[in-house]
């Protein structure tokens, strides 16, 4: 069919942020040992609680296996062969101004769409830019100090603010939860770190851009939030890397905490280089998020567009401690090419009365496989606890897929719990439709797709949600089936 | 009737045949159409009627086996979908596809400004085209709330009618094929569509209300009237030949067919 082939032609664009960097990098050889450990530490200049706190995360992670439940399939990564540090080298000990910093990382960003230097910065966005393992530079940092937020990379907060980082640290995500997040709480580099005082409302985006650029190494970066009682902020997070042959591992961990009333709003655009249309390359993309609502009244909401990655393995969820405490998950997850994507969330509910919303949105193209896995769960205390679910897969071609894995545990009789589920395929009437209006196919496909994941998009900040549907566009170019 | 005047021919149909699945549902259909007429394209179920309409319209679905169609001078065959609906060729659904998270408005404004563009025209810009929709909304006496819902989600079955005579409104189409527009209407809902199409008629535009019941027929009187039988249009007449269709019922007029065939080969 011919519609049939303008789709496939409309997902086959290409990745706009595949270009490398040329700059010179501090990296260590490849390998993990305790020595390693102890390198990155120290380059860091951490306390002793950090290092002792790592080393306890690797020792536990020699004990444990690679999960081997989700539903995508890989050969081997050898963790031997990764290089666990890179940075890139500066005359000082990290940039202590933007002006200090290498010209090179500026233009960088600034081809990304991510301007650093603070008169041209993004309005109504403080930016803290990742380079491979290290933070280069946080922008609005003074104006947001003024009001008594702290934001910055998370290694300056381990000198800076030690006593928040270690109260809070490991607090959602202990240092032997799972595989990828034990390996990250041994060797994360850096992230960023933010904390909202009691009753402030951060007036401006909080955002970190993540970019890998050395070859051979992994990203594990770490990020902290704490928003104290009836503070609100609304943080972004996006990512790309340069395309490359080999696959490179991601494994990040994002721990939010909010207290009594306090509201956290996280959203990811993430669009690490995918692999080429073969399936070679690509990021691994195995990240642990989890937010705790440890007030009464908190609420903290995920909202994901997943776009990139070779293997997605990500599930942001939400522990519902606080009594009427809230958590919301919206996602899309798009799976081009060979693309694999388990991806969902977790809603724990604790306290009383807590509610979660989960919308989720797969759509697979091309040989992409687009898995959701969910889980709700109710525990025995949690009175008068609301869950809804909807999880609609969307298939853009024959040789796609879509899986669907909610789970659902409840020990609390007065809970009420709904799900939808549906699957659809883009429908040739929907296409033709449009097209006797005199669109292109392009446009309708682009239409439909972005009709079909409204709901999460309009939980997304304005800019980003303008960004979301070009890379969507993107993404899919080429791609009906 | 005026229309029947010696206008120049809009829409030419050459020996048309065209299969779906294999199975050949058109089986050469021959059919002229100048600017400013209405053609009523009559027949029982199955005779290739909503074929026709989309074929016209370039939907893949069905393949063109042999034929020509010539449009304003154009191989019709030969464009895309969109290209055929930016020249002017509107066919009004008879199953209005429903697309969730679009509103109705955006899907509009695309469309609308995307046929803007193809004739060189400028797009207009949200206030303008929120004028221009108020006043065709009237034509069809059609709720303001329908244009922000998601296009034809949960509309019913009479709405999702009268948004297909009111796109057309607006988009102003040169050949509008309404494809069983009547079906599922009720007598009130019927009138107001057939009064929104009469409104649109006029000497540059061209008509062609494919319908199962001659009762559209009384609300928007066509100049001409094809019977379509297995895929032939086996009868041509004026207006009073949907009447004789209502009396007799097609099997009626296909035997009348067949009887005048036999009385020609003789002679």
């Amino acid at each position: 069919m011919t519609s049939a082939r303008t789709i496939r032609e409309l997902t086959d664009k290409d990745y706009k942020y595949g270009f490398v960097t040329d700059i010179e990098s501090d990296t260590i050889p490849p390998g993990l040992n305790e020595e390693i450990i102890r390198l990155i530490s120290a380059k860091k200049g951490e306390p002793e609680f950090m290092l002792k706190w790592r080393l306890k995360a690797y020792r536990h992670w020699l004990t444990m296996k690679e999960p081997t439940w989700a539903n995508v399939r890989y050969p081997a990564i050898d963790y031997q062969k990764i290089s666990y540090y890179a940075a890139p080298r500066s005359k000082t000990d990290g940039p202590q101004s933007l002006e200090e910093i290498d010209p090179e990382l500026l233009k960088t960003y600034e081809k990304l769409g991510i301007p650093l230097k603070e008169q041209k910065a993004l309005a109504g966005v403080a930016v803290d830019a990742v380079f491979d393992s290290v933070s280069v530079a946080t922008t609005f940092k003074e104006k947001l100090r003024e009001l008594g937020i702290i934001f910055c990379a998370f290694s300056e907060a381990v000198r800076e603010h030690p006593e928040l980082v270690e109260k809070y640290l490991g607090s959602v995500v202990p240092y032997n939860d799972n595989f990828f997040a034990t390996l990250n709480s041994a060797v994360f580099s850096d992230g960023s770190f933010a904390y909202i005082p009691k009753g402030v409302r951060c007036p401006m985006e909080l955002s970190t851009y993540f970019r890998i650029n050395a070859a051979d190494t992994g990203q594990f970066e770490r990020t902290l939030i704490i928003a104290d009682e009836g503070a609100y902020v609304s943080y972004l997070e996006g990512c790309t890397a340069p395309k490359r042959d080999n696959n490179q591992l991601h494994a990040a961990v994002v721990e939010l905490v909010a207290l009594d009333s306090a509201r956290i709003k996280y959203s990811t655009v993430q669009n690490w280089y995918p692999g080429d249309k073969q399936g070679r390359g690509g990021i691994y993309n195995f990240v642990t998020k989890r937010g705790k609502c440890l007030g009464a009244g908190s609420k903290i909401s995920w909202t994901q567009v997943e776009t990139g990655s070779a293997i997605t393995w990500k599930y942001p969820s939400c522990i519902l401690q606080g009594d009427n405490s809230v958590g919301e998950f919206y996602s899309v997850a798009l799976t081009n090419n060979f693309q694999q994507a388990d991806t969902g969330t977790k809603m724990i509910h604790i306290g009383k009365n807590t509610r979660s919303t989960i919308i989720s949105k797969g759509i697979s193209a091309g040989h992409g496989q687009n898995t959701y896995r969910g889980m709700v769960k109710i525990m025995k205390g949690a009175t008068g606890a609301r869950n809804y679910s909807q999880c609609d897969s969307l298939l853009m071609s024959d040789t796609c897929g879509a899986h669907t894995f909610p789970y659902v545990e409840v020990k609390n009789s007065s809970s009420r719990l709904e799900h939808e589920a549906s699957t659809s395929k883009i429908g040739e009437d929907q296409l033709f439709y449009c097209r006797q209006r005199g669109l292109s196919t392009e446009d309708a496909v682009n239409m439909i797709v972005n009709g079909f994941c409204k709901e999460v998009f309009r939980e997304l900040p304005m800019e980003f949600a303008v960004e979301a549907q070009k890379l969507l566009g993107v993404s899919l170019e080429g791609s009906v089936g | 009737m005026a229309e029947e005047g010696q206008t120049k021919t809009m829409l030419e149909i050459r020996s048309l045949r065209a299969t779906a699945g294999g199975k050949e549902i058109l089986k050469g259909i021959d059919l002229i159409v100048r600017a400013g007429e209405v053609h009523a394209i009559m027949g029982p179920n199955g005779s290739g009627k909503s074929t026709l309409a989309h074929v016209l319209a370039g939907r893949e679905t069905f393949e063109v086996t042999g034929g020509q169609v010539i449009y304003e001078g154009r191989d019709l065959l030969a464009m895309p979908p969109e290209e055929r609906a930016r020249e002017g060729i509107f066919l009004a659904f008879q199953y209005p596809v429903e697309i969730p998270g679009v509103s109705n408005m955006y899907l509009l404004k695309a469309a609308l400004n995307a046929m803007r563009k193809h004739r060189g025209l400028p797009e207009l810009d949200a206030i303008e085209f929120l004028a221009l929709v108020r006043e065709k909304m009237k034509l069809v006496e059609m709720d303001e709330a329908l244009l922000n819902r998601s296009v034809n989600e949960g509309f019913s079955g009479g709405e999702k009618k009268r948004n297909e005579i009111f796109q057309m409104a607006v988009l102003g189409p040169r050949l509008a094929i309404l494809d069983e527009t009547d079906s599922g209407l009720d007598i009130d809902a019927l009138k107001i569509v057939a009064r929104g199409v009469n409104s649109l008629r006029s000497p540059e535009r061209a008509m062609l209300v494919i319908t199962h019941y001659q009762r559209l027929l009384d609300y928007i009187v066509p100049g001409t009237v094809h019977v379509l039988h297995n895929g032939r249009i086996v009868r041509t007449g004026g207006k009073e030949l949907a009447l004789e269709l209502e009396a007799k019922g097609y099997a009626g007029v296909e035997e009348s067919v067949r009887g005048s065939r036999r009385a020609a080969l003789p002679s």
